[in-house]
């Protein structure tokens, strides 16, 4: 695996440049293995080691959403509220990389992290940890990245706009940020009961912390951005940052930016919207020597895993840069704007796998 | 034995194309219900299998530490051995077939592993998965047909020199990861070329010097120092556990293709061949060895040689699984499942080796009663004139046919 964020830097380096000779010499007795691959036998989240963690506890919040309670491994450096994590889980014996937004409450006394998951119909992680996954469960991670995060002049007025599962990582805002005082979050759900952490934030609104604006969609219908605006008349004022379905991002966004106000709104996703597909081909790995077949609708990360390669990968949604490979020969789509990027023998343009289909036959230095 | 294209009676002459077609068609569905049921519990059979040599591993050179006392010595040593084909077998050979890539766990994927042999990975992946899996038995081809360094077939003229076959065969069978790793750089044939200032080959057989260096100072200097006054006795440890381990392997391997019965196929025989008759080679080429579950494990699962060479990627420990419906059809189209114990299996190789190292006949035609004359005739092949030799290589086929 390729980890898309960089290593941390050890907090005590004079312990852990000692630690790191030690292992060399003692790698003279383990080869061809190495000795952190006995190590991590007797402590798979010790000091040094790749990062991973330890369910702890799973949650249930709603009939289809749970917050994953999750030891960290000792190099684990805290993150910043709003931040979200990569989770490497083995799903049916295959493992698998999904990113989740962190909610948990900096301040925990035990030092654990949590993720809360939306269980997606027929996604396979999703499902797996929202109804699977038991304590106990030692799961991969990477280090909390992301942009989604409150500057640190706070702005004095703030708003949320959030739909589903993306009042995750504002929850994780809210539970660290209590100086945040003028906050309006407009939050929709089908219903009551799917109001992931509602009783928790109908709780904030009941002390005046927050102002709550609930939609159930199944009986109130979508909200649009002119909606919002009707709800929130001082939206001009306020720093708002918005997460949830693409579409919902996309019609905030073009009314912010026509207002003039796009400068003030932030926005996470957690796909990518893809607008063009085609002809797909045959994806060969020049290093590997693999070839896979890959349709023009599926990214060529996907469709190599499948196949069996080990693939760099990150957010899987084109923004971390944590997947790209050199294009040496063909042609590849971009999914999210149709924009086929080619290259000619010896070139090596760079490509990102996780939003690039195959467009016609290709060949990637891997 | 000789190719099959060349036998009187040819086991396949009565299976038409259409028969050929439908044998790859049922294969091909044999494999892929194994691919999808691929799961969780194949994924925990591996890592069990990891664990358990780790510990038995690190356990072994642990109580060989004390190897000046000889009990110590002894179990450690068995351990050691255990160890050692544990992770060559069932986990290190199978690992580079990527037979786990599936599970996309990059510590158990076959492009990271690296295993406790003289050859280094990536190389032993080109001469094994590529060259010896795709022209499996193809003499000429498959340089596993004896290494290069003999004669495995009758059709390969008999030479003086083959008489010390058995024995380089023996000491090939000792030093086997060290044979290995020269047949995989094809060295014998590097120097017959004179191609030894190859830059190449220079880069590969630095990677073997390396390699066989790191693996040489683990167990006999880095294990032995660490015994303190033991150094001896383990480093004699470590010394018999990496024969044990070789002399096994070597086994198991002679065991796949070498019993009697085991077909080979001619090099022009390949040209063209369909899915469903690279599925008839990979049958008629193999053997399987019978035995336990525990004898399954100790053998990387190559006791079920037919299956691993029909699906060389599939998991090891679904062989088993799959073998009654393989056997199951091989009777249906009157194919020879070979399969027998060990002990059998490996007599029957040995017996092969033996027989093709002397002239073609010559084993049949000795008895108790003519021995003598039989040995005058072995000298007169041996030193004689070529005209004579001749003769008499044509007499001992001819009375062998009789």
């Amino acid at each position: 695996m390729t980890a898309t964020v960089p290593r941390p830097s050890p907090a005590r380096p004079a312990l852990s440049a000692l630690r790191d000779r030690a292992l060399r010499l003692a790698e003279l007795v383990t080869t061809p293995v190495l000795p952190a691959d006995y190590l991590d036998m007797v402590n798979p989240l010790r000091a040094g080691t790749d990062l991973r963690g330890r369910v702890e506890a799973v949650q249930h919040e709603t009939r289809d959403a749970a917050t994953l309670v999750i030891r960290p491994g000792a190099d684990w450096q805290p993150h910043v509220p709003g931040q979200w994590i990569r989770i490497g889980v083995d799903v049916d014996g295959v493992r698998m990389w999904r990113a989740y937004s962190l909610t948990s409450d900096l301040t925990r006394a035990d030092g654990c992290i949590s993720i809360t998951v939306k269980a997606i119909p027929g996604g396979k992680v999703s499902n797996h940890l929202v109804r699977r996954v038991r304590p106990g469960t030692l799961v991969h991670l990477d280090q909390a990245t992301g942009e989604f995060v409150l500057p640190d002049a706070r702005p004095e007025k703030v708003l949320f706009v959030t739909a589903g599962s993306g009042i995750t990582p504002v929850m994780g805002m809210l539970r660290n940020h209590p100086e945040l005082d003028d906050v309006v979050l407009v939050h929709s759900a089908p219903t009551p009961d799917d109001v992931v952490f509602g009783a928790e934030l109908r709780a904030l609104a009941a002390t005046g912390r927050i102002r709550l604006v609930e939609q159930h969609t199944d009986t109130a219908g979508l909200l649009d951005p002119a909606g919002v605006a009707a709800l929130v008349p001082d939206l001009a004022e306020r720093a708002t940052w918005a997460c949830g379905p693409v579409a919902m991002l996309d019609a905030l966004q073009e009314h912010w930016d026509a207002a003039g106000l796009g400068e003030r709104l932030v926005t996470e996703r957690f796909r990518p919207a893809v607008a063009a597909t085609g002809e797909g081909g045959t994806v060969s790995f020049t290093r590997t020597g693999a070839t896979v077949e890959a349709d023009g609708a599926t990214p060529i990360l996907d469709a190599a895993e499948e196949a069996g390669v080990l693939m760099p990968s990150g957010c899987r949604m084109g923004i971390c840069y944590g997947c790209v490979l050199p294009l040496r020969e063909g042609a590849v789509r971009d999914l999210r704007t149709g924009e086929v990027t080619t290259a000619a023998p010896g070139d090596g343009v760079i490509v990102q796998t996780c939003v690039s289909a195959a467009a016609g036959a290709c060949s990637l230095d891997h | 034995m000789t190719v099959l294209q060349k036998k009187p009676v040819n086991p396949i002459a009565h299976l038409t194309a259409d028969d050929i077609e439908l044998i790859g068609k049922e294969l091909d569905e044999i494999r892929q219900g194994v691919v999808e049921s691929r799961g969780e519990a194949d994924a925990r059979y591996i890592r069990r299998v990891i664990d358990v040599h780790r510990k038995v591993e690190l356990g072994s050179r642990a109580v060989l530490l004390a190897s000046g006392f000889a009990p110590a010595w002894v179990l450690g040593t068995i351990g050691l051995s255990v160890a050692k084909i544990l992770e060559n077998m069932e986990i290190g050979h199978n690992i580079l077939h990527g037979q786990w890539d599936w599970m996309r766990d990059p510590k158990i994927h076959s492009t990271t592993w690296e295993w406790d042999m003289a050859s280094p990975a990536e190389q032993w992946k080109h001469s094994h998965n590529e060259l010896h899996h795709t022209y499996t038995n193809v003499v000429g081809k498959d340089n596993d047909l004896g290494y290069g360094i003999m004669r495995v077939d009758e059709d390969q003229p008999w030479q003086p020199f083959h008489l010390g076959q058995p024995l380089w065969s023996f000491v090939n069978a000792c030093f086997f990861e060290y044979g290995i790793a020269a047949y995989d750089l094809e060295l014998g044939a590097v120097i017959a070329k004179k191609q030894t200032g190859d830059p190449e080959f220079r880069e590969r057989a630095r990677a073997v010097l390396r390699k066989i260096g790191k693996q040489a100072r683990k167990d006999y200097l880095v294990h032995p120092l660490l015994s303190g006054p033991n150094f001896l006795p383990t480093l004699a440890a470590n010394f018999v556990a990496n024969l044990a381990r070789n002399l096994w392997s070597n086994s198991v391997i002679l065991c796949g293709h070498f019993p009697e019965g085991v077909e080979t196929f001619e090099k022009r025989s390949i040209d063209g061949e369909t899915r469903g008759e690279w599925y008839l080679r990979q049958m008629l080429g193999s053997a399987n060895i019978s035995g336990s579950k525990a004898m399954h494990v100790m053998t990387g699962n190559l006791s079920h040689q037919i299956e691993h060479h029909l699906f060389p990627d599939l998991p090891s420990n679904r062989y088993a699984e799959i073998a009654p419906r393989i056997r199951d059809l091989f009777e249906r189209y009157g194919l020879t499942y070979h399969t027998a114990p060990l002990p059998q299996q490996v007599a029957s190789a040995w017996h092969k080796i033996i027989r093709l190292s002397l002239p073609n006949g010559w084993l049949e035609n000795t008895t108790a009663r003519n021995l003598p004359t039989q040995l005058v005739n072995l000298w007169k092949m041996t030193t004689g004139k070529p005209r004579v030799r001749r003769r008499l290589l044509r007499e001992q086929a001819a009375m062998a046919a009789a």
